[in-house]
């Protein structure tokens, strides 16, 4: 298939693999930011294939997971109470409420819908105009852009019956607190390529000098991960820190205009909660009050309080890269995909999920 | 095999005084008998069927195999098929894979009340289709309506029995570490091909489900290779992986999977990867996995590979003492990871 395959081809993989042997000397632990990331390292076996030295870190690039469990309680109770056609991308569908999950609600009566786009929830709100409709909007600014065009079709269709749910955060203040954690042990990023695709390469420049910290923009197939993983280690040994992006083919240093465009005509920048790992300044997007009819939060006067739950699950500390999902004393005993303490071991992102799946049975 | 019915234009609705399915039909009175002989009866018109009794009488004397199955697939009528002709084909492949030659269906409908006639009659030419394909008669059969609301236009139950191949000899426990692992075609087109159609997930591809019978093909192999086909299985919902994790499980034996000898078609491979799908994992219909002993293997490939549709079977594994009770897919660029289980729901990725 072109564009995919020749980024999955075995020679080049192998040729990667000798070349970072060849380079690293010491031990690094190297953070990949993007659940999707996570996703492609594990899926092409490439964590048994990486040398003992390089250490990867599962970072807290799963939306899904950092979502807050009273934001997916209002989902819960928009789609149980409030007669609203609750409508979200699949992985939000497990992952546990305090009560129920969202696909515990549908089982309930619940009327939720999976989408691709929330382009095809507004045609959903025009087609019922009798119907609110909510589109649960997570993701980080990869989905934002389309999340905010939603908005700004509905206010063009002049629709009063379409809202969404902001669960979108950002990740570059989520590197950076990460990287100010006392006990982070990471040494240099793989950074978000979808991510950049949007927003463009300048964010992380302000990182990479405070922190000193190697920051590569990498993809999402085995040979992108490899060879950003070959430069991140190649900086790191030679003690230099710089951004670089290997994502080229995709992403330039500005991004997409016209989409962050959209993203900041729509939302503003707030601080949020992150499941798991606790308040964030500036990093989560919220709907600006131009655009309060159509922003869920103001529609149905709903609060969010800080998280209480989640005391058992070390979520925070697995994202965070302090403890590999194993070593945490739950996974696999009290918490598995079928009875989740917590979202990582629900959402196909989340690193929990990947090392449950990925474990061998005995 | 491809006859038109004999009815005025294609839908009997011409001739009746209604154009939907109504609680009526399914009241056992005069609606009920008009449905069933001016639709079902004619169409698959058979001496059993000519009789109305309560039951079918058959005369079985030899070893039978003996499967049910239920069709709650939507849409009911999308590209290559209708959940018509998978009943037919998803019965007649349980026995099939059971080394059994398919002979009789059971039909049971239940109808949603306000179905469209014309989608109902393309349904029923679509069963006659199949069983003709297939050489099954069905020999009994029910229909009811539930209340608009209460069911999904349209769900199918098939129960059917069939002759079993005297060379026969398939079953988990044959399986020994060692056997060879073959997928009869590429796999996922099926599950792609309904996602395509399916509300809110509308993409263009011209792609069509295969739903097939697969009996004259698992006839010809256990008629050649006997007992050295060990087991086999067609993996419709749960995909390939389900298949291969129910070997794993139950043989406690592991499974060594070869991802770059998996058959996949390129549009197929491309619609996974855009839906954040794993192909293992989606349904197929006109497949099948056999285990066959290693010595046979390369012969039982290429008759499976001689038949119309079997061109792209592969060898796509082997059962192993090692790994025991998991299955270990081999990456194509050189990696080993274990393949996990599906706890539920096929969802999408959301990036």
């Amino acid at each position: 298939m072109k564009y995919l395959s020749e980024y999955r081809d075995a020679n080049l993989v192998d040729a990667l693999l000798r070349k970072i042997k060849r380079t690293v000397t010491r031990q690094w632990n190297i953070m990949e930011v993007c659940g999707g990331q996570t996703h492609g390292l594990v899926r092409h076996g490439i964590l048994e294939m990486l040398p003992e030295k390089v250490q990867m870190i599962h970072g807290p690039g799963c939306p899904v997971c950092v979502t807050p469990v009273s934001l997916i309680d209002k989902a819960v109770e928009l789609c149980l109470h409030q007669n609203v056609i609750l409508c979200s991308y699949g992985d939000m569908l497990r992952v546990p409420g305090t009560e129920m999950s969202l696909q515990q609600a549908r089982a309930k009566g619940g009327d939720v819908k999976i989408l691709y786009s929330p382009l095809e929830a507004v045609e959903i709100a025009r087609k019922n105009p009798r119907r609110e409709v909510v589109f649960f909007a997570v993701g980080f600014e990869t989905t934002a852009p389309a999340n905010a065009l939603s908005v700004v079709r509905a206010k063009q269709l002049q629709l009063s019956n379409y809202s969404i749910l902001s669960a979108h955060v950002l990740v570059p203040p989520a590197m950076e607190a990460i990287m100010n954690d006392e006990e982070t042990q990471v040494s240099g990023f793989l950074a978000a390529g979808h991510v950049c695709t949007v927003m463009g390469l300048r964010e992380y420049e302000p990182l990479v000098e405070k922190w000193k910290v190697p920051v590569v923009v990498t993809g999402f197939e085995p040979v992108d991960l490899l060879e950003g993983i070959l430069m991140v280690v190649t900086q790191l040994e030679k003690g230099e820190y710089r951004l670089e992006n290997q994502y080229k083919r995709v992403v330039n240093s500005d991004g997409n205009r016209s989409a962050v465009g959209l993203i900041g005509q729509v939302f503003e920048y707030r601080e949020r909660d992150w499941r798991g790992i606790g308040e964030i300044p500036s990093s989560g997007l919220f709907v600006k009050d131009e655009f309060r009819d159509f922003d869920a939060m103001a529609k149905y006067q709903l609060t969010v309080r800080p998280d209480q739950t989640d005391t058992e699950c070390l979520s925070g500390d697995v994202m965070k890269g302090k403890i590999k999902p194993p070593e945490c004393p739950h996974f696999g005993e009290t918490c598995t995909p079928e009875h989740p303490l917590g979202a990582p071991m629900v959402s196909s992102e989340g690193a929990c999920a990947a090392y449950y799946q990925y474990s061998m049975k005995s | 095999m491809n006859k038109k019915p004999h009815f005025p234009g294609n839908c009997p609705a011409s001739l009746l005084d209604f154009d939907t399915i109504t609680l009526g039909h399914g009241g056992g009175g005069k609606l009920t008998q008009q449905l069933l002989n001016s639709g079902v009866f004619t169409l698959l018109d058979n001496e059993w069927l000519q009789e109305q009794g309560d039951a079918a009488v058959i005369n079985v004397k030899e070893k039978m195999a003996f499967s049910t199955d239920s069709f709650v697939v939507s849409p009911i009528i999308f590209p290559g098929g209708t959940i018509g002709d998978l009943a037919v084909n998803g019965t007649v492949n349980d026995l099939a894979v059971s080394g059994a030659l398919p002979e009789f269906l059971s039909l049971s409908f239940i109808l949603e009340e306000g179905l469209n006639m014309e989608h109902f009659w393309a349904i029923l030419l679509s069963i006659r289709e199949a069983c003709a394909t297939a050489g099954v008669h069905v020999i009994t059969g029910d229909t009811k309506v539930v209340e608009r609301g209460k069911g999904d236009q349209i769900f199918i139950n098939t129960t059917g029995l069939g002759r079993v191949h005297q060379k026969a000899d398939l079953g988990m426990q044959r399986i020994c570490a060692g056997d060879a692992v073959i997928l009869s075609g590429p796999l996922a087109r099926h599950g792609i091909a309904i996602m395509s159609k399916r509300e809110g997930l509308e993409f263009e591809t011209k792609l069509e489900s295969d739903t097939r019978p697969l009996h004259e093909i698992c006839q010809k192999l256990i008629g050649t290779l006997g007992s050295s086909i060990r087991l086999m299985r067609d993996p419709t919902r749960g995909g390939v992986a389900t298949v291969l994790h129910e070997i794993a499980r139950q043989t406690k034996l592991g499974v060594d999977l070869f991802e770059k000898n998996l058959p996949i078609e390129d549009e197929v491979g491309g619609a996974c990867e855009m839906l954040g799908l794993d192909p293992l994992f989606v349904a197929n219909e006109g497949l099948f996995v056999a285990v066959v002993e290693s010595d046979q293997a390369g012969h039982c490939l290429q008759i499976i590979q001689e038949w119309e549709h079997g061109k792209n079977a592969a060898i796509i594994g082997a059962i192993t003492e090692e790994h025991a009770r998991n299955v270990v897919l081999n990456s194509t660029i050189g990696g080993r990871r274990v393949l996990p289980q599906t706890s539920g729901e096929l969802l999408p990725r959301i990036c």
